[in-house]
C-alpha cells in the first residue's frame, strides 16, 4: 500500500484508505473512494499538480492532497 | 392563454448545460444578477407548443448539492425554498453520457429534495464513438423518472425534451435514498423531532452552512437527540452517505449502460501529451497569446477607425445644421463624444471573448490551469488565478468574480488584489491611443512594433501581478488550508452558438453598465467645461481680443483662442490646474490632469474625456487621434511626445482607476479594508513608475 503521490505516469491502483477528515467532500463525490480505480496520466513540471483518471473523471489534484490517498498498485 | 412551467437546469460543469440553455432559450435569455450577490442569473423563455411555454433559469455549474462556493449555494438556496418566485415546478438535470456515473450523484440529490425531475443525458453523439449503449427505459424505470437522450451539438432530443416538459406534472416524486439506511438511529431521531419536515431537507439544514426561510435552525440545533455541529460525526455520516448513493448508482448502471473500452479513442491523451508537455506546452500557450493579441490589434482596427470617423463626421454634422446653441454644442459635444467613447471599444470587446470563450469552450484553459498551477503557486497563486488574470483582460469585475472556484482563501485574496494589475480592456483604447502617438508605425522582424508594444503593455500587466503576488504572500499573514481539484474535460469544438452568445453578452454588458458610466461622466465633462465661475471664463471674448496680437488673427484662430481661454478658466479647467503641481513631474499639462480626475471613476473615460477637452470649440472635422496630435506643449513641441507617453502607459498600467473594481473587491471580501489597500498601494507605484519614465526619458 502506498500514497497516490508516489506513482508515476500510467500506474494504476485501487483507492483502500485516506484521511477522510482532510480530504474535502468534494473529492470524495467525484469519486475518490475505497474500491474505486485510479491512474495517473500526467505529471505537471515538478511533478505537481498531478493528473488523475478517478473511476470516469479526470482530474488534476496537489502533492499534497494525493499523499492522504492510500492505494494497491494493480 | 398559455401555462407557463418553471425550468430549472441543474448540472456539472462541462456537461453542456449552458448549451442547451442556449438552443431553448436562444436570444430571449436575460442575463441579471441574484439580489445581494454578484452570482450571474441567467433566464429565458422557450416555447414548448401553442398551450404551454416554459420560463427557464440555468443555474451555476455545480457537482453535488454540498456547497463548496456561493454559485453552488445558488443552487441549494432556490430549490430549498418553495416560495421564491423561480423554485422549479420542474428540474432537467444535465448530465455528459460519457460522465453518467459521477453526474448521476447530484441527480439522486435533487430528487431527493422532491422535484420533480428529469435526467438529461447529453452528448448522445459521442456514443458511437466511445462504445456506448444506455437501456433507456430501463435506466427510466430504475430511476422512477423520464429519461432525455439529446446532443446539443447535433440537435436531437430536444422535441421529445419539450414533451416530457409539457406533461411534467406525471413525473414521479420518489426518492433514491433511504437516509435511515445509513444511520438508523440518527435520522430516527431527527425525523421523530420534526415529524413534518421531509428529512433529507432537515439532514441538508445540518450540513450545510445557508440560510433557509422554511426550517428554523435554531431549533434544530437546540436538540439533544442528534448532533448539529460540523464535526466528524457529521462528516462521517456524509461520507456514507456518498458511499450509499454511489451503489445506488453502479447497481442501476450495471443493469442499463455499457461501453466498450477498446473504442474509446485516444483523441483526448494524444493532444494531452502535445498541450501540457513541460516544454512544448508553455511553448503553445505563449504563441496562442500572442496570435491572439496580435489578431485583436490588426483586426480591430478596421472597425474602429470607421467609428472614430463616423462620430466625428455626426458630431460635425449636428454643429452645421441644428441651431446653434447650448442644446446643439450638448448634443455635439457631449452626448455624440460619449456614445462614441463606449462604441468604439465593441470590437476589441467581442475579438478578445471570442478568443476566451472558443479557449473556454474546448477544454484547452483547464490545462492551461494544470500547467500553471506549480508556478504560480510559488508566487502565492493558484493554478485557477490563470482564468481571473486573463479573464482579467477584459475586465476586472468578471476576473475577480471568476476567483470564487479558487478554494483557498489566501490564494483567492491574493488572486484578487492582483487581477486590477492585468491589461484590462479599459486600459486597450488609452493604450492604443498613446501608441498610435509615439510609438513608429514600423516593423520589426516581420512584426508591427505598435502590437509588440501592445504585447509589451499585456505581458508587464501580468508580470506587475506576478511580482506584487509574491510580495503579498509573504506579507499577509493568514493560515489556510488548501486543497485544489480541478476537472480535466473532454476536449470538444466549440459550438458557434455559445462563443456567439458569450460574445454578445459580454458586449452587451460593457454597453450598458460601463456605458452608463462613460456617456453620464462626458455630459457631466461637457457642463463642467462649458460653465465657469469668475470674470475671466465670462468676459473670455474681450480678454483674448484685447491682446495686441490679436487684429492680426484670422477669424478661426481668434475663436480657438477664445475657446481655449473659456475652458481654462471653466469649473474642469480649474480641478485640472490644482493637481498640475502633482502631476507636471510626470510630464502632465492641466488638460491631462482633468482626463486623470475624470478616469478615475473608469479608465476608458480618458479619451472621450480628451476628446471632448480637445474638441470644445473646434469647428473642423477631426478624430481623436488628429486633435491629440495637434495638440502642443508650451515650448511648441508636440505634447504627446515619446517620455509623456511612456509616462502615460505606465501610470495607467499600474494605477487602480476604477469604481467599479473597488465596489467589486470590497463585496467579495466583504471588508473596505481590502479595496483601500489596493487603491492606495497602486497610486503610490503608478505615481513612482510614471515619475521614473518621464525624468529618464525626457
Amino acid at each position: 500500500m502506498i500514497s497516490l503521490d508516489n506513482l508515476l505516469p500510467g500506474e494504476r491502483g485501487i483507492i483502500t484508505q485516506f484521511e477522510a477528515n482532510n480530504l474535502p467532500m468534494k473529492l470524495i463525490e467525484m469519486g475518490c473512494l475505497p474500491g474505486n480505480e485510479v491512474e495517473v496520466l500526467h505529471l505537471a513540471p515538478y511533478d505537481d499538480p498531478i493528473y488523475l483518471k478517478l473511476d470516469e473523471t479526470h482530474i488534476a489534484i496537489r502533492k499534497d492532497l494525493a499523499s492522504q490517498i492510500f492505494i494497491d498498485l494493480k | 392563454m398559455t401555462n407557463s412551467v418553471n425550468v430549472a437546469l441543474i448540472g456539472n460543469p462541462n456537461t453542456g448545460k449552458t448549451s442547451l440553455f442556449n438552443k431553448l432559450t436562444g436570444l430571449s435569455q436575460k442575463v441579471g444578477n441574484y439580489p445581494g450577490i454578484t452570482v450571474e442569473k441567467k433566464e429565458g423563455y422557450c416555447s414548448l407548443d401553442r398551450m404551454n411555454q416554459a420560463h427557464i433559469i440555468d443555474l451555476p455549474g455545480t457537482y453535488s448539492i454540498n456547497t463548496s462556493s456561493i454559485d453552488e449555494s445558488i443552487v441549494l438556496e432556490l430549490l430549498m425554498n418553495k416560495n421564491n418566485r423561480d423554485y422549479p415546478d420542474v428540474a432537467l438535470i444535465i448530465t455528459d453520457v460519457e460522465n453518467l456515473k459521477r453526474n448521476l450523484l447530484l441527480f439522486t440529490q435533487i430528487k431527493d429534495l422532491n422535484i420533480p425531475s428529469i435526467l438529461v443525458i447529453n452528448m448522445s453523439d459521442r456514443m458511437i464513438k466511445k462504445g456506448i449503449q444506455i437501456n433507456v427505459d430501463l435506466l427510466e424505470k430504475e430511476l422512477d423518472t423520464k429519461v432525455a437522450l439529446i446532443s446539443t451539438r447535433d440537435n436531437t432530443g430536444i422535441d421529445l425534451l419539450k414533451k416530457l416538459l409539457i406533461n411534467y406534472r406525471t413525473l414521479s416524486k420518489s426518492t433514491c435514498l433511504d437516509l435511515k439506511k445509513i444511520d438508523l438511529k440518527y435520522f430516527h431521531n431527527l425525523q421523530k423531532t420534526f415529524p413534518k419536515e421531509p428529512l433529507y431537507k432537515l439532514w441538508i439544514v445540518i450540513t450545510q452552512d445557508i440560510n433557509f426561510g422554511e426550517i428554523d435552525r435554531k431549533k434544530i440545533n437546540t436538540s439533544d437527540n442528534f448532533t448539529t455541529h460540523y464535526d466528524k460525526i457529521i462528516k462521517g455520516l456524509q461520507h456514507k452517505e456518498t458511499i450509499k448513493r454511489y451503489q445506488i448508482i453502479n447497481n442501476v448502471l450495471k443493469k442499463t449502460y455499457s461501453f466498450n473500452l477498446n473504442t474509446a479513442t485516444d483523441f483526448r491523451s494524444r493532444l494531452d501529451r502535445v498541450l501540457i508537455h513541460k516544454f512544448w506546452g508553455y511553448i503553445i500557450f505563449f504563441f496562442l497569446l500572442l496570435l491572439i493579441f496580435q489578431s485583436i490589434y490588426d483586426w480591430s482596427s478596421y472597425p474602429m477607425d470607421s467609428i472614430d470617423s463616423a462620430f466625428a463626421f455626426i458630431s460635425d454634422s449636428i454643429k452645421q445644421n441644428f441651431p446653434p446653441g447650448l442644446f446643439t454644442n450638448l448634443l455635439s459635444e457631449g452626448i455624440i463624444s460619449g456614445i462614441g467613447g463606449i462604441v468604439i471599444f465593441i470590437p476589441q470587446i467581442s475579438f478578445l471573448f471570442f478568443f476566451i470563450s472558443i479557449l473556454e469552450e474546448s477544454g484547452y484553459m483547464s490545462r492551461v490551469v494544470f500547467l500553471m498551477d506549480r508556478t504560480l503557486r510559488r508566487f502565492g497563486l493558484s493554478g485557477k488565478s490563470v482564468i481571473p488574470l486573463i479573464s482579467g483582460t477584459a475586465c476586472a469585475i468578471p476576473a475577480v468574480m471568476a476567483t470564487r472556484n479558487i478554494e483557498n482563501w489566501k490564494e483567492r485574496l491574493i488572486t484578487i488584489l492582483v487581477t486590477p494589475f492585468t491589461t484590462c480592456s479599459a486600459r486597450l483604447p488609452v493604450y492604443l491611443i498613446i501608441i498610435a502617438l509615439v510609438i513608429p508605425e514600423q516593423k520589426w522582424f516581420g512584426m508591427n512594433l505598435q502590437a509588440l508594444t501592445l504585447m509589451g503593455m499585456y505581458l508587464l500587466g501580468f508580470l506587475s501581478a506576478i511580482i506584487a503576488s509574491s510580495i503579498l504572500s509573504k506579507i499577509l499573514k493568514i493560515s489556510h488550508k488548501s486543497y485544489f481539484i480541478i476537472e480535466l474535460p473532454n476536449y470538444k469544438v466549440p459550438l458557434f452558438t455559445n462563443v456567439f452568445i458569450a460574445v454578445l453578452q459580454k458586449v452587451k454588458a460593457f454597453v450598458f453598465e460601463a456605458g452608463k458610466i462613460i456617456l453620464s461622466i462626458s455630459i457631466i465633462l461637457w457642463g463642467l467645461a462649458s460653465f465657469g465661475p469668475g470674470k475671466e471664463f465670462k468676459n473670455a471674448e474681450e480678454i483674448v481680443k484685447a491682446n495686441p496680437n490679436s487684429e492680426q488673427w484670422s477669424s478661426e484662430t481668434l475663436e480657438y483662442e477664445i475657446a481655449s481661454h473659456k475652458l481654462e478658466y471653466s469649473y474642469i479647467g480649474i480641478m485640472g490646474k490644482s493637481i498640475t503641481p502633482i502631476i507636471s513631474p510626470l510630464g502632465y499639462d492641466w488638460k491631462i490632469g482633468i482626463a486623470l480626475i475624470t478616469s478615475f471613476a473608469a479608465r476608458e473615460v480618458f479619451v472621450g474625456t480628451l476628446a471632448t477637452i480637445y474638441s470644445v470649440g473646434q469647428e473642423n472635422k477631426l478624430t481623436i487621434k488628429e486633435k491629440m496630435k495637434n495638440e502642443l506643449k508650451s515650448n511648441g513641441k508636440p505634447m504627446f511626445d515619446l517620455p509623456t507617453g511612456v509616462s502615460l502607459l505606465l501610470f495607467y498600467a499600474f494605477a487602480m482607476q476604477c469604481m467599479s473594481t473597488i465596489a467589486i473587491v470590497r463585496r467579495e471580501t466583504n471588508s473596505w479594508k481590502w479595496p483601500l489597500f489596493q487603491l492606495t498601494g497602486m497610486t503610490i507605484i503608478a505615481y513612482i513608475a510614471a515619475l521614473i519614465a518621464y525624468q529618464t526619458l525626457s
